[in-house]
């Protein structure tokens, strides 16, 4: 396993491991992915690509299935928070 | 503006798990020019993700499909423009596929059911969760309660308290007596099907519960606890993570788009794997849910069906019944009991995406009725979701898809001609 990478998460730095997608990220920085139509925090769920539960703004993309991305070094991510 | 590529195969797989894998590696050794297309990072599909360990059967197959000549790309299947051609997105590459046979081994996801609190977040599938430490959330010492349906339960308790996490309870909804008849199913079909079963040694003292279901999930910000039904009484387990599955759906939605006729929420294939349309073939779990060994000789029987060499197919069709027989049992023995239909309560969310709850649907008298006048499955995940949720608590059935299958970005979808771009403008409204 190659050492432990750092992405921000709405500025502030998370580590995670490499290998590590986005949507791990998040929920090692205990951050909700989105917020619901109805104003409810929301996290991954199925973990596949499926459910868009994860989705985030990866490097000023939005929608970004996060759970299908892998972290890169200093990559930005952002919730609509 | 994105970047198009255009590629030409005699033999196209769309899906690189493990029915995907054994149809192009059939296929490219039998000299055909062939591409295999997938979505994720890495190849494997959800069963084999992140499994590299030597001489696995995993890697076998992986290495051989290395060797084999085929064309591995990445990409997301959205969108088919004209008669044998398939577009995929990935990041800001649009491929453009053309094929002259082609193979669907789209895989199956997990069934959700909707309950109080089951939005939370850290309330997440059972393979869900699994694929997430897969790809490096860290385990140890959290405390996980898995729960709901299927083989599934048990292989992902095992691999999770291997990575350190205390498994509180596995609630399984299905009764002993039907489980206790799955197991003599086993015993007289040994079989790798569903390690699950073996993993008996990662198992021991972890609380096994059949006749258990989550009632209701709790958290202020995350999940913090679970209720359950065990036996008839209710009983709150605290908790760090709800691993909540129950059992598997076929991914149909690119056979169904592409016109492959349906039957019992599978697409129907014959002997040889082929759909009902000229030229496409499915293999693996949309054509019934059957796990990786049944999926890998589905998909061999594909590739080999798909390059024109019958004989060899044919000799592999005994295997496939024998497998195909353990999977009805499967079927039977994880049928959902009628009770979880009385688990949302009116204000249950049941779409995620739009956030529509139970209270909203329940008069509606189909999908298509809810759809218009709720916004019921008509978010991102385009009823993937709630669809096979309000099939089982309402008797719905979810009916045709639209393109574009997947969410795609409007430049993915810019360079198309008129008439296509159309259509996708009217069914999409953007994103």
């Amino acid at each position: 396993m190659s050492s432990p990478l750092t992405v921000t998460v709405n500025g502030a730095p998370i580590v995670v491991p490499s290998g590590a997608t986005v949507a791990v990220a998040m929920v090692i920085a205990g951050k909700a992915c989105r917020v619901s139509v109805g104003g409810e925090p929301r996290g991954p769920l199925c973990g596949m690509g499926i459910c868009f539960e994860c989705r985030v703004a990866i490097n000023g993309q939005p929608h970004r299935p996060g759970c299908q991305i892998l972290c890169e070094q200093g990559m930005d991510v952002r919730t609509d928070e | 503006m994105s970047r198009r590529m255009r590629q030409r195969f005699e033999v196209l797989v769309v899906g690189g798990g493990p029915a995907g894998i054994a149809a192009a590696v059939r296929a490219a050794e039998a000299g055909r020019r062939v591409g295999i297309v997938d979505d994720n990072a890495t190849l494997g599909g959800q069963i084999w993700r992140g499994e590299s360990e030597a001489g696995s059967e995993a890697s076998r197959w992986t290495e051989r499909l290395r060797s084999s000549g085929a064309s591995l790309l990445r990409g997301r299947i959205f969108y088919q423009p004209e008669p044998c051609v398939l577009l995929a997105e990935a990041d800001d590459l649009v491929q453009e596929l053309s094929y002259e046979k082609l193979i669907l081994a789209t895989g199956a996801r997990e069934r959700f059911l909707p309950f109080p609190g089951w939005t939370l977040p850290n309330v997440m599938g059972a393979g869900g969760l699994q694929a997430m430490v897969k790809c490096g959330l860290p385990m140890q010492g959290k405390r996980v309660v898995v729960a709901g349906t299927g083989p599934l339960l048990l292989a992902v308790a095992a691999y999770l308290s291997q990575h350190g996490a205390e498994i509180e309870m596995i609630c399984e909804q299905a009764s002993w007596t039907s489980l206790a008849w799955f197991s003599v199913a086993l015993l007289a079909q040994p079989s790798k099907i569903f390690q699950g079963f073996q993993l008996k040694k990662e198992l021991v003292g972890i609380k096994f519960s059949p006749n258990s279901w989550p009632v209701a999930a709790s958290g202020r910000t995350t999940v913090e606890s679970v209720t359950i039904s065990r036996r008839g009484k209710l009983e709150t387990i605290p908790c760090d993570y709800l691993a909540c599955g129950f059992h598997l759906v076929p991914n149909i939605e690119v056979p169904v788009v592409l016109g492959c006729e349906i039957q019992d929420g599978c697409a129907r294939v014959d002997d040889l794997q082929r759909t009902s349309v000229a030229e496409v073939f499915c293999a693996g779990e949309p054509t019934g849910i059957g796990g990786v060994e049944l999926s890998l000789i589905e998909g061999e029987i594909a590739g080999l069906a798909a390059a024109g060499r019958i004989a060899e197919a044919s000799s592999l069709f005994g295997k496939r019944e024998k497998l195909r027989l353990f999977a009805k049992r499967l079927d039977r023995t994880f049928r959902l009991r009628s009770e979880l239909t009385n688990l949302p309560q009116p204000e249950t969310i049941v779409c995620r995406c739009e956030d529509v709850r139970y209270s909203h649907l329940r008069d509606h008298i189909s999908w298509r009725a809810a759809k218009l006048q709720t916004r019921c499955g008509m978010g991102a995940c385009q009823g993937r979701v709630c669809g096979p949720a309000t099939q089982f608590l309402f008797k719905w059935n979810p009916d045709s898809v639209r393109p574009p299958i997947f969410p795609a970005r409007i430049e993915s979808l810019a360079g198309l001609t008129g008439d296509s771009k159309q259509e996708l403008c009217e069914t999409t409204g953007g994103r």
